[in-house]
């Protein structure tokens, strides 16, 4: 069963290489309010990794990941 | 042989062999309060370390050495310079040596590769070819369109920038300028200059230290 996230923005990362999707995600980020979740299309498959560390590193969460066709969505939450 | 009394840290008894039973009991009574304390202090005193620890801001300051002017080159400091300024570090690049070709004005496009004595490249090169004019070139433009540009990855300049918007600190090198006769007008906007002891200063305090 999958989750269905109530999304505040989206960010469209596809086709970026390694460091965009996370400075994309970064940049985004800072335009939302505490507790809003915000998910983020990427094909780098370095960005699964990305992804986690970076939500680890700023103390953000890191809600889901689905995997679909070689598109990764990644959901997160604002702290 | 009677209890005289009974208090709240000792039991009082009567007779001189209960004045030797006594100073047993008082004897064990210290040894169990000292391992107490002794454990309840080292305990406390880990968990303010561990706290002082995990605020520590040296976790989150990342010194990058940028040394290197040649395109393959610049993108590791680049790279891994945004990408800790995505994770809100606080990260400073020391352009050094070849390293100012990066920050200085008009340099990021004009950067190159030789394909000649550099077989670590992906497209190998007899050096006897690679001498040849517009090999340099023509490496330059494959490692730009071929391999970085198909695989999307950003121009040295639209990484620089992105550097600069989340709050990375350039800092070219003094010393180095004057040796190239390079002065700070040829820098691109927002390049601080500094000496040695200014990256020591920096590095100092920071946990991941890089030089490339």
């Amino acid at each position: 069963m999958t989750t269905i996230y109530q999304v505040d923005k989206f960010v469209d990362a596809k086709g970026q290489s390694c460091p965009m999707p996370v400075l994309m995600l970064a940049k985004a980020f800072r335009d939302l309010v505490s507790g809003q979740i915000l998910a983020i299309g990427a094909t780098d498959p370095g960005s699964k990794a990305d992804m986690s560390a970076w939500a680890d590193k700023t103390g953000n969460t890191l809600l889901d990941m689905v995997e679909e066709k070689g598109v990764f969505t990644f959901y997160l939450k604002k702290a | 042989m009677t209890i005289e009394s009974v208090g709240h840290d000792h039991i009082t008894l009567t007779s001189n062999l209960e004045r030797s039973v006594q100073e047993r009991v008082d004897e064990r009574v210290d040894e169990l309060v000292q391992e107490r304390l002794h454990r309840l202090v080292a305990e406390s005193v880990a968990e303010q370390i561990a706290a002082a620890m995990k605020k520590d801001p040296a976790k989150n300051k990342v010194a990058i050495i940028a040394s290197k002017g040649t395109l393959d080159m610049a993108y590791p400091p680049l790279i891994l310079a945004s990408a800790a300024a995505a994770m809100g570090e606080n990260v400073e690049i020391f352009f050094t040596f070849y390293g100012l070709n990066i920050v200085k004005k008009g340099g990021a496009k004009h950067l190159k590769v030789a394909p000649i004595a550099n077989p670590a490249m992906p497209v190998p090169m007899p050096n006897i070819v690679g001498m040849l004019p517009g090999m340099t070139p023509l490496a330059t433009w494959m490692m730009k369109s071929q391999f970085f540009g198909k695989h999307n990855v950003v121009p040295i300049e639209q990484l620089l920038q992105e550097c600069v918007d989340l709050g990375v600190k350039l800092i070219a090198c003094q010393m180095t300028m004057d040796v190239f006769g390079m002065k700070a007008e040829d820098l691109i906007d927002g390049v601080e200059v500094g000496g040695a002891a200014t990256f020591i200063n920096f590095a100092n305090d920071a946990h991941t230290t890089l030089f490339i």
